[in-house]
């Protein structure tokens, strides 16, 4: 596999990962507005995964859906942070503003790649991605103080240098005001047994019928 | 043979699946039409990543293609050519007329939450002291704000 349809899948396997995570919370978060907001964030995420698989699809010569759902979990190429299953509210925003902080070095990054397609897809993503980035600081703020963000920051944080490469590492912590020697708990590859489970649900009706088409 | 003109106007008789007020030319995510013999070529450029009724758009486009007696090819591209800006005035005036407040222009600036939250103006009343109440909407192109002049909840195209 060429190192470019390696990663594309990568950050397509965030981004759908997370956006299943994201829309754990659909029909019981805290309030209405925030049910709306995941929802709709997670609707985005898997947006963006489609789009990558697609390119990475057509290098590899195979369909978005089969890279999405045919591999078998320890195939996935996602970060740890991502795949955590934390339906608590503390954790859940800890994660959305590591995630999105990270995403946001990611983004800048791929924008300025020489690969016209990857750059392209990296400027279109980030016109939707500011709104995550809102939303997730808005909430970094408001919850600034209390004891339990913190202490889900200070858990998760460790995670979450493995979604950017190691030279944004720095930067990373630098903007989330974070102790940058920080022992990385995890890379890109390594999974938890969390994964699993989210990926028998999320294909369970894709291998009930091999092959059909909806 | 059909010409490109043809296309075009066969195009704008399709209504946005989700706003059926506008069409898919008024929403600006036809590229361009590229006629060959009785091959046609749309370039499609969608609006947001996520949307659920870009592959209603897709279909919608090549039945009206072969209503004309072509055939279609729809590619879709993933680049960063669409954005709001790319909403026809037409297209901006239908969305209001119908109770969504059009998209405000696009910034070279990045975006700031303190310029959302305040200043749009009611699609109903006209009124500018409303409020924003979600970033998110029923679907991923929308925000929710609130009238309190009228006191109306109305929905925002989101700027992208």
């Amino acid at each position: 596999m060429s190192e470019r349809a390696q990663r594309l899948i990568e950050y397509a396997d965030d981004e759908l990962i997370l956006g299943w995570r994201d829309s754990e919370w659909t029909g019981i978060a805290p309030s209405l507005e925030e049910d709306v907001a995941f929802s709709s964030i997670a609707q985005n995420e898997i947006g963006h995964a489609r789009a990558l698989y697609e390119l990475a699809a057509r290098d590899l010569g195979t369909t978005a859906d089969v890279l999405a759902f045919d591999r078998d979990p320890s195939e996935y190429r996602c970060a740890p942070l991502v795949e955590l299953r934390k339906l608590d509210w503390a954790h859940t925003i800890a994660r959305h503003w590591l995630y999105e902080t990270a995403d946001e070095l990611r983004l800048q990054a791929l924008k300025e790649s020489d690969d016209e397609e990857v750059a392209g897809l990296a400027a279109k993503m980030d016109r939707e991605e500011v709104y995550h980035r809102l939303h997730a600081q808005m909430w970094a703020d408001r919850l600034r103080d209390e004891p339990r963000f913190r202490e889900a920051v200070d858990e998760l944080w460790p995670y979450a240098p493995a979604v950017v490469d190691e030279n944004l590492r720095p930067t990373l912590a630098k903007r989330l005001n974070l102790p940058s020697d920080t022992l990385s708990l995890g890379e890109r590859g390594d999974h938890s047994d969390e994964l699993r489970e989210l990926w028998e649900e999320m294909t369970m009706v894709r291998r009930s019928v091999p092959g059909a088409t909806w | 043979m059909v010409t490109a003109e043809q296309v075009w106007d066969a195009l704008a008789e399709i209504p946005d699946p989700e706003i059926p007020v506008v069409s898919l030319v008024d929403l600006g995510v036809v590229k361009g039409v590229h006629v060959d013999g009785d091959s046609v070529r749309v370039e499609f450029t969608p609006t947001f990543l996520g949307c659920p009724a870009l592959e209603v758009m897709r279909g919608a486009m090549e039945d009206k293609v072969r209503e004309l007696g072509a055939e279609p090819h729809v590619d879709v591209v993933l680049d960063d050519s669409w954005s709001t800006d790319r909403i026809t005035p037409a297209g901006r005036e239908k969305l209001r007329a119908s109770g969504f407040a059009p998209p405000a222009p696009r910034k070279a600036q990045p975006l700031q939450l303190v310029e959302l939250q305040r200043g749009f103006r009611c699609p109903y009343c006209g009124s500018t002291d409303t409020a924003l109440e979600n970033l998110f909407g029923p679907t991923p192109c929308r925000s929710v704000r609130y009238c309190n002049a009228c006191r109306q909840p109305f929905e925002q195209f989101k700027t992208i």
